[in-house]
């Protein structure tokens, strides 16, 4: 920062080698340095995506036969929230963007860091402070929040469990959220390289700016909202209490006014990653590049609007549910935008097929599913009858976990080499995404069946008829876990024994291909001066 | 960044930049704040009576001095700014000094307008509360958050606004760090120091390989008036949360005090 020396190294040092002020592990907690905090979310991240894995796997568990199996029903309750909140609030959220966004970011437009640097590594530390208190809500008080991860009034204000503090940090956890939105906004105005025009942006670029405007301003709708219910709980101010005139309703409107847009949070930089990776691996341009950056923005300004439909059976007018229905078609404009041209982009390239693009192609399947059972959802006749069904529990995961969560293991695959300067055991990453992606639809596509058949969520009991498509289910996460365990364990084996990447494995265009693997502490040696698009396979700039 | 003979001025602060994101920080506060706005909105809608009869029951005249010194704060804070802009440190320290005091003032109406609320019983959940009609219970709950999620920012207000006081006013010397880029640039360079036209007013000996690094220390003498770029990026941005504080209770004066 301001008036900071820079440290003296010499050009082939990578970011791991760089001086530091501080020993051991404080020169990655107190660094300020945007590669070593992406690592740092990086791996707080997977180690919460572990623990959300977890818990689904226990509830998989006691769901394989009806009755009892291994927990009662407030645990199951308990452990539902516990998965949703931890897998929403400290996975799926911070997820590209805090991670992947953070180190690639700067790389992506020709830039040594972020704008504000401190700030970051604040980020950092107050998202480490939230998921630090939600865990603790879990162990303390009287016993872990069992309200499900939307916290409804009037059930989060009446129960008896350690609501408080789960909301609190929750809240915390916004906070960086926010701080990272900001961040990045700041970036994208201010850092990009000289001749980086805006349509010179990679698309991850551009994921991750509309993102960062969904963070800034929906997020602290949902802060206010949390703090009500804490208020609730500790004064009985009655706004959300209709025993005191409130309208626990409204805690629903502000719930999903940031909710919903939340899920573009959690999807567009899973968009811009697959966006990054099909023309590398079908070594020709992206197809329709105005219109893939376009649609982030219509995505994201659109999705602000269409909250309405998590609230069909509320009890919300009907001209307001029509309303909310036609909105949420609406969406589906540019995600299809999108999708076509990614597919034309594969159309006609000379594919490469590694890791990487298989959990890219893996995402634009899965999604499809998961986007085209959302227009079920969002026509107001049928929602009526699968509301709450497993149904939607089977859309969310598939677009959730089959997009952002493939376009996480797509990244992790394709950025792997430069993040570490390593190379994976590609043959094995090829059997992991195959254990993954049968593991998935067996896991999931029952949820469908069961939603369309009248499974209600959230219940850990059900009727025998339901038997079948909750074994194959179970089954189906045990394969899952393997195949993410194989990827994790591939992935964690070559970070030591893995051979040396090059600077350029995949044959990249963008920015960061341009430095070495790991890139040194100031990612540039000079200032890049861009004078092409983002994906120039012409042969001028092809190597 | 500047650049002269491989040694580079790690001085990076962006102006615009820090400008830009304490801009995208307030929009943050108006969607924090309009979450409850929004809920102000439904309420009175819903129990417009129940508004007009609760609002009876607050003073005033207290909100209205309490405008009119957020209001003055915020010209202080104005002038501060402007004292900055023109290169006048004390002038803007008095300024800022005076606006903290404001704040502090504020805070201080607010104490005894709440503590008599409480007197009264009129506090959230309470038994006198709880048996007036429901409009009514929600206009209480409605001032208490959100004047209290105001006073909160006024007392953050504060806090910032002391900080930027004390940092400005302890700051008789100013550094500047030079590094070099490569340590092999430095073998056999000299350090020198020119004016403005190249004129050499002092140089070191010539570096041989046992110099690893070089840190260059400049020090002023103390100039007090002396203000530096940083000062009036920070001090801005803290004008600008101050405003927003301000702006703030311009809506909340009216829907509370004088709708009735």
């Amino acid at each position: 920062m301001a008036n900071q020396a820079m440290t003296v190294t010499s050009a082939s040092a990578s970011f791991y080698q760089a001086k530091s002020r501080f020993p051991g592990i404080l020169s990655w907690v107190l660094s300020t340095d945007h590669k070593r905090i992406g690592i740092l979310y990086l791996v707080s991240l997977l180690s919460f995506f572990l623990v959300g894995m977890s818990l689904g796997f226990l509830m998989r568990l006691e769901l394989i036969a009806p009755g009892r199996q291994i927990v009662g029903p407030q645990t199951y309750n308990a452990l539902f929230t516990l998965h949703g909140v931890i897998m929403i609030f400290l996975f799926v959220i911070p997820g590209l963007s805090a991670s992947f966004g953070n180190f690639f970011l700067p790389l992506l437009i020709g830039a040594r860091d972020v704008a504000f640097p401190r700030l970051n590594l604040l980020s950092w530390w107050i998202f480490v402070t939230g998921a630090f208190l939600a865990v603790l809500a879990m162990f303390t008080g009287s016993g872990p929040p069992d309200t499900g991860w939307t916290f409804y009034a009037p059930y989060s204000i009446r129960t008896g469990t350690n609501v408080v503090l789960a909301t609190f940090a929750v809240f915390v956890l916004g906070f960086s959220s926010i701080l990272t939105g900001l961040n990045f906004i700041t970036t994208v105005h201010r850092l990009r390289a000289p001749g980086m025009t805006w349509f010179r942006m990679p698309l991850f670029v551009w994921g991750l700016y509309a993102t960062a405007w969904t963070q800034v301003l929906a997020t602290p709708i949902i802060g206010i909202n949390l703090l009500l219910i804490i208020a609730e709980r500790l004064f009985g101010i009655g706004v959300f209490d209709p025993a005191k005139g409130g309208d626990p309703i409204l805690y629903q409107h502000l719930f999903w006014i940031y909710s919903h847009p939340a899920v573009y949070i959690m999807i567009l930089p899973a968009m811009g990653v697959i966006s990054e990776i099909l023309p590398v691996f079908a070594r020709r341009t992206i197809f329709g590049y105005k219109f893939i950056a376009y649609s982030s923005v219509a995505i994201a300004s659109v999705g602000a609007l269409v909250w309405g439909h998590h609230m069909f059976v509320s009890g919300q007018s009907y001209a307001a549910g029509t309303i909310f229905s036609l909105l949420t078609m609406l969406v589906a404009i540019p995600s299809a935008v999108k999708v076509f041209n990614w597919v034309a982009t594969l159309y006609k390239g000379s594919i490469v097929l590694e890791a990487p693009l298989l959990f890219a192609m893996s995402f634009i399947f899965l999604f499809t599913i998961g986007g085209l059972s959302g227009m079920m959802l969002g026509v107001l006749s049928f929602d009526v009858h699968v509301h709450d069904t497993y149904f939607v529990l089977g859309h969310f995961h598939y677009v959730i976990f089959g997009g952002m969560g493939m376009a996480f293991f797509a990244a992790l695959h394709y950025w792997f080499p430069k993040m570490f300067g390593r190379m994976y055991n590609k043959k094995l990453a090829n059997v992991a995404w195959l254990v993954i992606f049968i593991g998935f639809n067996t896991l999931y596509m029952p949820f469908l069946v069961l939603g369309w058949e009248g499974m209600p969520r959230r219940y850990y009991d059900y009727l025998p008829q339901y038997h079948t498509p909750h074994l194959i289910s179970t089954i189906g996460s045990w394969i899952l876990i393997t195949g993410i365990f194989i990827m994790l364990g591939n992935l964690a084996r070559s970070l030591a024994k893995g051979e040396r990447a090059p600077a350029n494995p995949w044959g990249g265009t963008t920015l960061e291909w341009t430095v070495p693997s790991p890139p040194p502490v100031e990612n540039f040696k000079e200032i890049p001066h861009i004078d092409r698009g983002p994906y120039d396979y012409t042969g001028a700039a092809s190597k | 960044m500047s650049a002269t003979n491989g040694l580079a001025v790690g001085h990076q602060r962006d102006y615009a930049g820090a400008k830009l994101g304490m801009w995208v920080f307030l929009f943050t506060e108006l969607m924090l704040f309009g979450g409850m706005f929004i809920l102000y909105a439904v309420y009175r809608t819903t129990h417009a009576d129940d508004f007009h009869y609760a609002a009876g029951e607050l003073d005033t005249l207290v909100g209205t001095m309490n405008t009119l010194i957020l209001l003055t704060s915020s010209l202080t804070m104005a002038l501060s700014i402007a004292a900055m802009r023109t290169a006048r440190k004390t002038v803007s320290i008095v300024f800022l000094v005076l606006t903290i005091a404001l704040g502090i003032w504020f805070m201080v109406n607010k104490y005894f307008e709440w503590g008599a609320k409480f007197e009264h019983g009129l506090y959230p959940n309470s038994e006198l509360l709880l048996q007036r009609a429901k409009g009514e219970i929600l206009f209480f709950g409605l001032y208490f958050t959100m004047t209290g999620l105001h006073g909160l920012h006024v007392f953050i207000g504060v806090v910032v606004l002391s900080v930027v006081a004390i940092k400005m006013a302890n700051r008789p010397y100013d550094h500047i760090a030079f590094a070099g880029e490569g340590r092999d640039d430095l073998r056999g360079a000299r350090l020198a120091l020119l004016d403005d036209s190249g004129r050499r007013l002092w140089a070191s000996e010539p570096m041989d390989d046992s110099v690893k690094e070089v840190s260059v220390r400049v020090k002023y003498l103390p100039v007090p008036r002396r203000i530096r770029r940083e000062d009036f990026a920070v001090l801005e941005n803290a004008g600008l949360y101050w405003h927003l504080v301000d702006i703030i209770w311009i809506f909340l004066f009216p829907l509370f005090y004088l709708i009735t």
